[in-house]
């Protein structure tokens, strides 16, 4: 379950740009790892708290999201393969990067003190931080959706997503709302990561288990729905959990057998409406 | 293609390409009698990297379909070819046969599935195919090996020396890319760039898209299937890593850097990136921070790859000679 939340988080923001501005970010676990590592770094090098911690990253990957597509990748506009092999590149200019800077090594990082406990519920015993995460998720996918319905900007975003042109004649600079859209998304993958960090030990690769899952799950839930990608997350975790339990051999293509008949059946996701076809 | 009578441009272009190929030839033929083993190798791996880059371009710029689980195909020939020879004991040549015909095979069943889809979503499933191969032979150990692989396939007895694995890579992929190289310039061929440029185009004059793309990608797939059972006979061993993704985004950098609009565009990138991984990785542990560096360098300054800018500069120096001789300048079109 609670790996099931951290997914949603990089779930959702991978969602929220391929939705909305078309662009596959494959970089989007390597914002995470930053996350993570941004997280270590302040909690343990600065010896601040963790939740300190945790709004640097947010903030700190956000803006390196914002600097990415306001200089690079909004070059690319309009060339959907070209983006994602590069955003591939990032990815391994990331992965090096953290290496250099970091080393090899694993690091960990502690559960805060506020949710450093465990319950026990029903005979098993629980961490109480995975608890938080498991309540923390709900409640962003709600803020999500919620702003992306209700608010002004979430209408104008899904008005850029519908027709790009049409919103550039109302006035509206849509470079610049793609360019806010990207930062967010990648402030949710900085968030996750931050969040993710005391559950496992962050080293290099560790953006590797989660990136494509996290595609899976925007695949499966359907583009730019919240709520899709959501429940595609928590189908995503069981599959993982049952998959292992039952068929370990199969364990590592559950996924993708998934997001295969998905699109073989329903491309348009599980939530979506068979609207667009191209 | 052109039958009969052939313009003077055209004839000059014929000789000019033979010249270029001649030249290609003599050194392919002359590398092993100069070149260390090391280097031997390595031209062999460059060379059957050429034909999956090659292949893989039928589908990137000829179709315009970004196949990201390309090595999958690869990694089916393989494993076929070092099953058959090593557990089945199959002779050399069914094996070496069966490679290609069951990659193609593959390759028609996924694509099948695959070209329902557009755009991102051909990559992603295309991407998944590649995945669920990878896990196959990676869990699958009493076929596979799993994640020890299978080293040590054997190779008959006239490919024994390493010279002759060289000589036999070499002929096999030119026999092969030549064979694509027609297919290119085919009625087939043109039909795949009518659909890139302009499927609805296509559709109307009566095409039908999806059946061209599956070919088009069974075949591309059939190809893979001969890198792959070439590969084992290069390097005698077969491990599942072959078909992880970033080795099927080592082919799509291929692709890109050499130019995907121009047929020889892939192989001149297969062989800058074969050589360049090897020099680099001798000196550095950070190969993929510069891969990283030349995809970004490749993606944002010359998406036409070297052939592009080769074809750029060489269009604008025949302009200016062109316009010193005081004659109407006509800006050198492409060859393709």
């Amino acid at each position: 379950m609670s790996y099931a939340m951290s997914l949603f988080l990089i779930a959702s923001g991978l969602s929220l740009i391929l939705g909305v501005m078309g662009i596959v970010n494959f970089a989007h676990g390597s914002l995470y790892m930053v996350g993570a590592y941004l997280t270590w770094w302040v909690s343990t090098s600065l010896g601040a708290s963790f939740w300190v911690g945790v709004l640097c990253s947010m903030v700190g990957v956000g803006v390196l999201g914002l600097l990415m597509q306001r200089f690079l990748i909004s070059r690319l506009y309009g060339r959907s393969e070209l983006q994602l092999l590069f955003t591939f590149a990032f990815v391994l200019i990331f992965g090096d990067l953290l290496k250099l800077l970091f080393g090899v090594l694993p690091k960990g990082v502690a559960y805060p003190v506020l949710f450093n406990g465990i319950v026990h519920f029903g005979g098993t015993r629980f961490p109480t931080y995975n608890l938080f995460l498991i309540v923390l998720g709900p409640i962003i996918a709600y803020l999500l959706h919620v702003g992306e319905r209700r608010t002004r900007i979430g209408r104008v975003v899904r008005a850029a997503a519908a027709n790009r042109e049409m919103v550039g004649t109302l006035g509206i600079d849509v470079g610049r709302i793609f360019t806010v859209v990207f930062g967010l998304g990648a402030l949710l993958a900085g968030l996750g990561g931050a969040l993710a960090s005391p559950t496992t030990s962050v080293q290099p690769g560790m953006d590797v288990p989660v990136i494509l899952p996290a595609f899976v799950a925007v695949v499966v839930g359907g583009l730019g729905s919240f709520g899709g990608t959501f429940v595609a997350c928590l189908i995503i975790g069981q599959v993982q959990v049952f998959g292992i339990l039952y068929l370990p051999r199969l364990s590592e293509s559950f996924v993708f057998i998934l997001m295969a008949l998905v699109l073989a059946f329903r491309p348009w996701g599980l939530s979506n409406k068979p609207l667009r076809t191209s | 293609m052109s039958t009969g009578q052939v313009p003077a441009t055209a004839r000059s272009r014929r000789l000019r390409a033979a010249a270029v190929g001649l030249v290609v030839l003599a050194g392919l033929g002359v590398l092993p009698f100069v070149g260390s083993q090391y280097l031997l190798y390595l031209n062999s791996q460059a060379l059957f990297m050429i034909l999956a880059a090659v292949s893989l371009n039928l589908l990137v710029g000829y179709t315009g379909l970004f196949s990201y689980g390309h090595v999958a195909y690869l990694g089916v020939g393989a494993y076929t070819y070092a099953i058959l020879t090593q557990t089945a004991h199959a002779n050399f040549w069914l094996a070496f046969f069966a490679a290609p015909v069951v990659a193609g095979l593959f390759a028609l069943l996924t694509g099948y599935f695959c070209v329902r889809l557009t755009a991102i979503y051909f990559s992603f499933v295309t991407l998944a195919v590649a995945q669920i191969s990878w896990a196959t032979a990676y869990k699958w150990i009493g076929l596979t090996g799993g994640d020890s692989g299978m080293p040590g396939v054997a190779v008959p007895t006239f490919l024994m020396s390493p010279r002759a694995v060289y000589f036999f890579i070499a002929a096999v992929v030119a026999l092969l890319v030549m064979v694509m190289h027609q297919v290119t310039h085919s009625p087939f061929g043109l039909i795949l760039n009518t659909m890139r440029e302009n499927p609805n185009r296509a559709l109307f004059i009566g095409v039908n898209i999806k059946r061209a793309q599956i070919v088009a990608f069974s075949l591309a797939g059939l190809m893979a299937g001969f890198a792959g059972a070439l590969f084992v006979i290069n390097t005698r061993s077969i491990f599942p890593n072959v078909m992880l993704v970033t080795r099927s985004i080592d082919l799509i950098i291929m692709v890109v850097l050499g130019g995907m609009y121009h047929f020889w565009g892939p192989a001149i990138g297969a062989v800058m990136i074969v050589y360049l991984m090897d020099v680099i990785k001798a000196r550095t542990e950070y190969w993929p921070l510069v891969l990283g560096v030349l995809i970004a360098v490749v993606v944002l300054a010359m998406p036409t790859g070297v052939t592009g800018v080769v074809e750029r500069i060489y269009g604008w120096l025949k302009l200016r000679w062109e316009k010193r001789q005081n004659t109407v300048a006509v800006p050198g079109e492409g060859s393709g």
